[in-house]
């Protein structure tokens, strides 16, 4: 009885630990969502709009679109470093906003949670990122 | 069998040609016109038809004499910048769509014999025999070079006066000139540097070839960006509307709560003499307060007006975030008096109200008298966005731009969505 009892306990723990690796946002996708909600309102609803439509000519749109449901690098790198306006070119129309560079406003946690967010809302539906993918790319730009 | 395919698709094609003709009337060239579109909302009087629809990005618009219009495009159609529309029956409607300029642009107009058009770095001029509205291809002329395009508010719309001078808006490539653009916390640079090359009103010689920023005068400075300007006649003076900064509830939340950040700044239009100072990055117009105020980036608590004190006060102030496109003083005798000398204004509609609900998409009207407003503004033209009543989305369906008054005394209104042109008429 007491080695089955360990084994539960040792599955159990190893389970966790599993979870903890193919879980990198804490308390999972809709703890994620909830707080890159908060992020978007704040900070990027403006020009993106509630519907994540941006505004045409001027600020891309998020829903649908290879620059968010594609290469996670990329886009973390978008979020950190901006863009010029004019840089985003979407079925031949370019917008001229330029997007003001995050790194200084805005957390590692932050980050991941707000790109887990938009990755996931407006139509998209796109694997999470994880707060660790933010702070390599941090490290890597620095 | 083959024989049996070909047939089915013959049929096929056939009717589908047959189905789109109920709501399509095709036109002899590239141009279609939608028989229904898009009614605009007007006042008792006046109607409003569909001349042309599908350009693209149709930005500013001229008429020449004899009735033909040219638009501007942000975006080529065929391969072609400037659009040339010919009503060769005389149904109203433009059955004769031709193009020309390889370069995209904002700025259009007609004076003396020539048709000027401007890319977002260039002006450039054709010969035009206004009574037949045959332009000279080959006579293009490139009059201004080398201004600012740093893809921020980088159109150049473009008037003339009756001396033989042109002006250009050059927009700042920037919000209100922060060290980091549109970063919350980043501190306004005083002085702005933008404003040796941009943020203001340039005026060159209409005839003078390849004239850059040393053959140019910068007749007006501290006007973030300007899109809709025009030249009345009346007082001999140029007017320009001020798209205001944008971001004040999102910077500046202990300051602007989000409907007053939705309200400001104002859009300003201003009645321009040469050496005029808007105020810009330094100060902005307060709906709240109706005064120019310190902007918060550069020390401003919505209460000091310090240096703004003594800056050029606009004639004329609207609701934020609006984007007024384009401006046009009327001196037609089509309309009815109250309209004579006055200014209709194409305001684009706004996207930095956001969540709050969007405004503008709208013409509006300001009477005038002696070069100054005589009355409120109200809403003239309306029904552009087809958006439901406080949706908060920045895609409406035509977005107004460009202005032009025909011969007639009729009134031409572009938008830059779809490449729609209407044309508004007023019989009693």
């Amino acid at each position: 009885m007491k080695k089955v009892m360990l084994a539960i306990l040792v599955l159990v723990i190893a389970s966790a630990f599993v979870s903890q690796q193919t879980k990198p946002q804490p308390g999972g996708l809709k703890a994620a969502m909830t707080r890159g909600k908060t992020v978007y309102e704040t900070v990027c609803l403006a020009c993106h709009q509630v519907d994540g439509l941006g505004v045409q000519n001027m600020n891309p749109p998020l829903a649908k679109t290879k620059w968010v449901l594609g290469d996670k690098k990329a886009l973390i790198k978008i979020v950190l470093k901006g863009l010029q306006g004019g840089e985003i070119e979407i079925d031949g129309d370019k917008f001229h906003n330029p997007m003001p560079p995050q790194e200084s406003t805005l957390s590692d946690q932050e980050i991941a949670d707000v790109l887990t967010y938009i990755r996931n809302s407006f139509g998209n539906k796109a694997s999470l990122v994880a707060v660790g993918e933010v702070k390599a790319m941090r490290a890597k730009l620095k | 069998m083959k024989k049996v395919l070909i047939l089915a698709c013959s049929v096929v094609f056939a009717a589908a040609a047959f189905g789109s003709d109920t709501t399509r009337v095709k036109s002899s060239s590239t141009g279609t016109v939608k028989r229904d579109e898009a009614p605009l909302t007007l006042p008792t009087g006046f109607k409003s038809v569909v001349i042309a629809a599908d350009l693209g990005r149709a930005r500013h618009l001229t008429i020449a004499a004899n009735g033909d219009v040219f638009v501007k495009l942000a975006k080529l159609k065929d391969g072609k910048g400037i659009i040339h529309l010919h009503d060769k029956n005389g149904d109203g409607k433009a059955d004769e769509v031709t193009g020309f300029g390889n370069y995209v642009g904002t700025g259009i107009t007609i004076k003396n014999g020539y048709l000027y058009a401007s890319s977002d770095e260039d002006i450039f001029r054709y010969k035009i025999d206004e009574k037949t509205g045959k332009v000279d291809e080959g006579s293009e002329q490139k009059i201004v070079t080398g201004l600012w395009n740093k893809n921020q508010h980088e159109s150049k719309s473009i008037v003339l006066d009756n001396n033989g001078n042109i002006y250009t808006n050059i927009g700042a490539p920037s919000n209100c000139c922060q060290v980091q653009d549109r970063v919350k916390g980043s501190p306004g640079q005083d002085p702005c540097p933008i404003l040796e090359k941009a943020g203001g009103i340039w005026q060159f010689k209409a005839d003078k070839l390849n004239q850059s920023y040393p053959e140019g005068v910068r007749y007006a400075t501290g006007l973030r960006n300007v899109v809709g300007l025009d030249w009345n006649t009346e007082v001999n003076n140029l007017y320009v509307m001020q798209h205001g900064r944008d971001q004040l509830f999102q910077f500046f939340p202990e300051l602007f709560n989000q409907k007053e950040g939705a309200e400001n700044p104002a859009e300003e239009m201003f009645r321009l003499t040469k050496g005029a100072d808007c105020g810009w990055p330094y100060c902005y117009y307060d709906n709240d307060k109706h005064e120019k105020l310190v902007t918060p980036e550069y020390g401003g608590d919505r209460k000091k007006a310090d240096r703004c004190a003594d800056k050029t006060k606009s004639v004329a102030q609207f609701p934020g975030h609006l984007a007024p496109n384009g401006l046009l003083f009327y001196t037609g005798s089509q309309f009815p008096e109250k309209y004579k000398n006055g200014a209709f204004i194409a305001f684009h509609g706004s996207w930095n109200r956001a969540p709050e609900p969007q405004a503008g998409f709208f013409v509006v009207f300001m009477p005038f008298k002696d070069g100054m407003p005589s009355g409120k503004w109200e809403v003239f033209a309306d029904g552009f966005s087809q958006l439901p009543k406080d949706v908060t989305s920045g895609r409406a369906k035509y977005r107004p731009c460009g202005l032009a008054q025909g011969p007639d005394g009729s009134l031409y209104v572009s938008d830059d969505n779809n490449g729609t042109i209407w044309k508004v008429s007023y019989s009693k």
